[in-house]
């Protein structure tokens, strides 16, 4: 809560006027029926036309005020909503493209859309709705009690004591429905998974003939999910005739007791009348109320999970000149001794129980382990190694991604912590595993927000032989890639990721796993492309292929996060069993 | 929800789509006539009340010391029965049409699983997984919930409308005059808004699902946009896309915010117009007070459906277009059911051959021309060439996910369109490029082909596959539960997962489709003398970029185009100096 107040407050006046506009179309409403009860009692017995074409002016004049009013202020209150919301999504989103990769790692992608999603949506309705029905439905609740206390105050007794229970009844049978639709909501998720995994995997399904199986699976899921849906269902379909019920058990206890004390000679026929008619105004206040306490709770949790990303703590900052670690090597990029494991236990707040459990075990083994190298500017170094052993991690140490645990990172004899974070990322051209491409022109893809002059565009995507296939296209750089670039082959894909890589002349190339999906001919162009077009530029190659970077200076043989192996192409061939070993399964016979 | 605010295109076929829902609807007939006859008493009954109400109010107010009490307690006791009864018929109506309704999406789920089980992969290769997940989770949903809301409603407003209609016409025709005036009001003006909301509304959710589109796009590639410092371009996209999200909602919600207040004053109306004219008929004599009193309580049950109008009629034509969605994945072609007379195929040796098979997935592109091959039992057939060159496609044909245009496919020298499509794709083992695995556990996983596996089985297939030892470090072993995104398993791991997999199948003809693209060399190597154990003895079928895995298959197959432009073995190929050796020069370049 405190956290959409700190959004909303900015706009309290507009709030506030909203709110006093609001206030007096509710109080002109629950005039509405007094009116109605004076002209019926008072007025009418009168016989006087003209007098009770005047209060008929009266009430005409009441309606037109609390359309208009009401009007006035609903708009008010989307418009608080609609600025409100646009600036938490916008700390929401910038927050999240900022977060280091440990906290990306902890909150998971899907879980960050749907706070962007359905979470800011829940928050966008409840601030409007708050506005709305905030004021109206207390004003209705506790005006029409007011109203009927100064009217007959033994008749009103009645409805003091019915509209407390009617309230706990509601509230109660509401919150119990909100567990049952957590529920209901996993249920769906169980379905759309079996879905998901039978759609992908209908090749296997299929081959397999186990399509009665899967029947079945999804058999069992479907069934309770009806089951959790009926129960939910039903539960949250109680309020409604609840509320009714006991009102008009209260409505029937008014007119005995009405009918008494009309006998008794101190209360009006009319009076009874204008009674029938703030009991549904109670309702309709207590209903309001009930939506709005509905709408809370589930702001709540979204406002929750919102400001567990906004109000994250800013990782990797970079640190002051003289806490920075100092270095006598004079090469390019010099590890020092580095250790490092993902997942650690500091990051757990506003943690999905998910995501621990990922960590548990699993990627708690460290990761890194005594890493000691040096690239000379200029150099090039491949990195080679099985699924798991640790090469990515080393790019997310170098570009700072996450810090190392042990050991200090260098680049050009500065401490890497001490780089300011831009800065330090201007000097990669870097294409990641499974990189990404976006919905946008070829041209920005590769020049990326970068001021990129046309020449070093069309150089790049030579240089990454997608000059060939780009032009190949009616409207070559300005050709449309869709999102993740389903419009490209995969080897598409990977040139134009190089290009953009190799756009800004970056001082460190690094590329990972990169021309898995070239062929050994365009494999080959390219690194033959970088070693004469970007000499200035350290290279770093992370590859399955040995053929990728036997020709490198320098490469190092990864395994289970530590060296075992570093030198030349040669001198591996040499001294590393496990080189050689992937040598002879690679390229046949030495 | 944001997605029920999705205003969807209306039904093509209203009527038709209608009816077949009403079949749907009619397996519970019996059950919806009781509900339509429950909806009528408790309306009915609700209708009364004022009446009794009204009723009671008059002998009410004859005034100090002359109320008869008998009288008073009398309609009271009518009163409260009247609703008492009401209300207890409303929540057995809610709770039966919760039940109908959820059963017939409970239904209609499963006719679309199982329909889904029948149908060819080219559907799927075809449809997006999204699309038809969508038609699911969210179309079912919109058909069951109008169904269980809304058809009450309507009845429920029929009624109520009818009802309390006649019942004021009852009390006093010239009052009734009112309605006649705030009815259509409330309708041409809810009508009129409409128009105006409609596409206001769609343009929301439009907006809405390009901003959840750009979120989802931009996050996914977040490590990217912080290694090229491209956030600061990013967020000014995110604020074109964010701002015009807010706009959109701002100006649908700005039209759509008037609509509750402006109904609501058009029924105040009626109440200022009741109001006067009931007191000018009182003067007149012609109606009590207990009358006006009641005629305001039924005055008020108007309000509540003309209220609902707007909203039933865009659920009910989205629930209609949804319904259609579903009916029209329902209406797809299955898969051709097995020929009369088809055998099954049991003695398996591992003899096939294409025999001028052509093919294409799109009758005016051919993919395959005429293709011959013939693979001996026990043999290694090697497909090699670049992507899209039709390699694929042969193991879709072999598998028949899809069927041959011209030529056969014989398998132990029958015709395998001849065999049941179960025994023919069990003769085959298959080890994909796409790992798949699904939610369960590692031990569900590995046993998926063979039901009721021993738990030695799939330790040893699990060794063999060299993935045992991984499995044992992790936190429940082969009770850890691993799932379809798998966030905690690698690309590589999954994938020897199904090479485990394949090995437990234990089938006589194997395929191997990039099998180990995604295993690194390292480990590639390692499982090199299990893969080769799968392979022994069996007819295989291999697909593969490293040319050095093939290097001693039987026939290699090289593909271009869609042709095979080369075929022999690694030796006769390479002194060919053509396609093949080229391909495989490069690798040393």
């Amino acid at each position: 809560m405190k956290f959409i107040l700190s959004y909303v407050k900015k706009y309290r006046a507009m709030v506030a006027v909203g709110m006093l506009i609001k206030l007096s179309a509710a109080l002109a409403e629950l005039l509405l029926p007094y009116v109605l009860e004076h002209l019926i009692d008072d007025v009418a017995p009168l016989q006087k036309s003209g007098l009770v074409l005047a209060w008929g002016i009266v009430m005409l004049l009441l309606v037109v005020y609390v359309r208009q009013a009401n009007v006035k202020a609903n708009r008010t209150a989307v418009g608080v909503a609609k600025r409100s919301i646009y600036e938490i999504r916008r700390d929401l989103f910038w927050k999240s493209v900022n977060l280091s990769g440990g906290q990306l790692d902890e909150f998971g992608l899907p879980s960050l859309n749907s706070r962007m999603t359905s979470d800011s949506y829940n928050l966008q309705s409840f601030i409007q709705s708050s506005q709305t029905m905030g004021i109206r439905a207390p004003i209705l609740l506790f005006g029409g009690i007011t109203i009927t206390l100064t009217m007959d105050v033994g008749l009103a007794a009645i409805l003091c004591i019915m509209a407390p229970i009617l309230i706990t009844a509601v509230v109660f049978v509401s919150m119990r429905g909100i567990p049952l639709y957590e529920r209901v909501q996993k249920s769906v998720d169980d379905i759309v998974r079996i879905m998901r995994e039978n759609i992908t995997g209908i090749r296997v399904v299929k081959a397999l003939s186990k399509e009665a199986y899967e029947m079945r699976r999804f058999g069992e899921t479907n069934q309770e999910m009806a089951s959790r849906d009926i129960k939910a269902g039903i539960i949250m379909a109680l309020p409604g005739p609840i509320m009714t019920f006991l009102l008009n058990i209260g409505l029937t206890i008014v007119v005995v007791v009405g009918a008494y004390r009309v006998n008794g000679g101190v209360t009006q026929p009319g009076v009874i009348l204008a009674f029938l008619t703030y009991f549904n105004m109670i309702l309709m206040g207590v209903m309001g109320l009930n939506r709005i306490f509905m709408l809370m709770s589930k702001a709540n949790a979204s406002a929750n999970r919102i400001a567990a990303v906004v109000n994250s703590q800013d990782e990797l900052v970079p640190i002051s000149a003289e806490n920075a670690a100092k270095t006598t090597r004079e090469e390019y990029i010099v590890f020092e001794h580095v250790n490092f494991s993902y997942g650690k236990p500091e990051h757990s707040e506003g943690l999905e129980t998910d995501a621990l459990e990922r960590f548990d075990g699993l990627e708690r083994q460290k990761c890194l382990e005594d890493i000691d190298f040096a690239v000379k500017k200029g150099g090039s170094l491949g990195i080679i190694g099985a699924t798991g052993c640790g090469k990515t991690t080393i790019i997310n140490l170098l570009m700072r991604f996450y810090d190392a645990d042990e050991g200090h990172i260098f680049i050009d004899g500065k401490d890497v912590r001490s780089y300011d974070r831009d800065e330090l990322h201007r000097l990669f051209g870097v294409v990641f595993q499974n990189d990404v491409i976006f919905a946008d022109s070829l041209k920005e893809n590769i020049s990326f927000g970068r001021d990129v002059p046309e020449e070093n565009l069309v150089d790049a995507a030579g240089d990454a032989m997608a000059r060939e296939f780009i032009e190949n296209y009616e409207d070559t750089y300005d050709h449309k890639a869709v999102v993740r670039g389903a419009n490209l082959s995969g080897g598409q894909r990977q040139r134009v990721l190089i290009a953009r890589a190799l756009a800004a002349a970056p001082r460190i190339l690094v590329l990972d796993d990169s021309s898995s999906a070239l062929d050994y001919k365009t494999d080959a162009a390219l690194r033959r492309a970088i070693r004469e077009h970007h000499a200035d530029t350290t290279t770093i190659i992370i590859a399955q292929r040995i053929s990728s970077i036997m020709s490198l200076d320098d490469i190092i043989m990864l395994d289970e996060g530590k060296i075992i192996g570093h030198g030349t192409h040669e001198e591996l061939l040499q001294d590393c069993t496990m080189y050689q070993e992937i040598y002879r399964t690679q390229m046949g016979n030495l | 929800m944001a997605a029920r605010d999705t205003i969807r295109k209306k039904p093509k076929d209203t009527k038709g789509t209608f009816m077949r829902l009403l079949r749907y609807i009619g397996h519970y007939k019996w059950i919806l006539m009781l509900v339509f006859a429950l909806c009528f008493i408790s309306n009915m009954l609700a209708l009364l009340g004022p009446s009794m109400a009204g009723a009671a109010i008059n002998e009410a107010s004859a005034g100090a010391g002359k109320v008869n009490f008998d009288r008073v307690f009398y309609y009271a006791r009518r009163m409260l029965f009247c609703y008492v009864c009401s209300s207890l018929i409303t929540v057995s109506i809610n709770i039966i049409m919760m039940y109908v309704s959820k059963w017939i999406a409970k239904g209609m789920r499963k006719d679309v699983f199982e329909k889904l089980m029948r149908m060819p992969v080219g559907y799927f290769d075809r449809n997006q997984a999204g699309d038809i997940i969508s038609r699911v989770s969210y179309d079912i949903d919109v058909v069951s919930t109008c169904l269980a809301t809304d058809v009450v409603q309507i009845l429920t407003s029929l009624v109520t409308v009818a009802g309390s209609f006649s019942m004021m016409l009852y009390i006093s025709p010239a009052l009734a005059g009112v309605v006649v005036v705030t009815i259509p009001a409330a309708v041409i003006y809810v009508t009129k808004m409409r128009k105006i909301t409609q596409p206001r509304f769609a343009r929301r959710s439009k907006n809405y699902g390009i901003m959840n589109g750009f979120v989802e796009e931009m996050f996914s590639g977040q490590k990217t946009i912080m290694a090229y410092a491209y956030e600061n371009r990013v967020a000014e996209n995110f604020d074109r896309v964010n701002a015009a999200a807010a706009n959109a909602y701002y100006d649908a919600d700005y039209y759509g915010i008037t609509m509750g207040p402006t109904v609501n004053s058009i029924n105040n109306l009626g109440l200022s117009l009741i109001a006067v004219f009931g007191s000018f008929l009182y003067m007149g004599g012609r109606i009590s007070l207990g009358q006006i009193s009641s005629f305001v309580l039924y005055s008020r049950k108007f309000s509540g459906p003309i209220n609902e109008i707007a909203n039933i009629t865009n659920e009910l034509y989205s629930a209609l277009a949804a319904a259609e969605r579903v009916f029209g994945l329902l209406d797809e072609e299955e898969e051709p059911a097995d020929r009369e007379h088809a055998a099954e195929l049991t003695e398996v040796k591992g003899n096939v051959e294409l025999r001028n098979v052509s093919f294409g997935y799109e009758k005016s592109k051919t993919i395959l021309h005429s293709l011959s091959l013939r693979a001996d039992a026990g043999k290694l057939i090697a497909i090699v060439g670049p992507t899209g060159a039709g390699k694929t496609t042969i193991i879709n044909l072999l598998m028949r996910f899809y069927d041959v245009d011209e030529g056969s496919i014989l398998v132990e020298n029958r015709d395998n369109r001849d065999y049941t499509r179960r025994s023919l794709r069990g003769a085959y083992a298959m080890v994909l490029q796409d790992t798949w695995v699904f939610r369960g556990t590692i031990f569900e996983n590995i046993a998926y082909g063979k039901e009721g596996a021993a738990r030695q089985e799939v330790v040893a297939a699990a060794k063999a596959a060299h993935i045992h030892s991984f499995i044992m470090r992790l936190p429940h072993g082969y009770e850890t539960v691993i799932s379809e995104d798998g966030g905690n398993i690698s690309k590589g791991q999954k994938q020897l997962l199904t090479i485990a997999r394949a090995m437990l199948y234990n089938a006589r003809m194997l395929i191997l489709d990039e099998a180990t693209s995604n295993v690194d060399t390292s480990t590639e190597r390692r499982i090199q003398k299990a893969m080769r154990e799968l392979m022994k003895d069996k007819t295989c079928f291999v697909i593969a970029h490293r040319l050095s895995t093939i290097q001693n298959a039987d026939h290699i197959l090289v593909i271009n185009h869609g042709d095979v432009v080369e075929q022999g073995n690694h030796e006769s190929l390479m002194e060919q100096k053509g396609f093949y050796y080229r391909l495989y020069a490069s690798q040393f370049e």
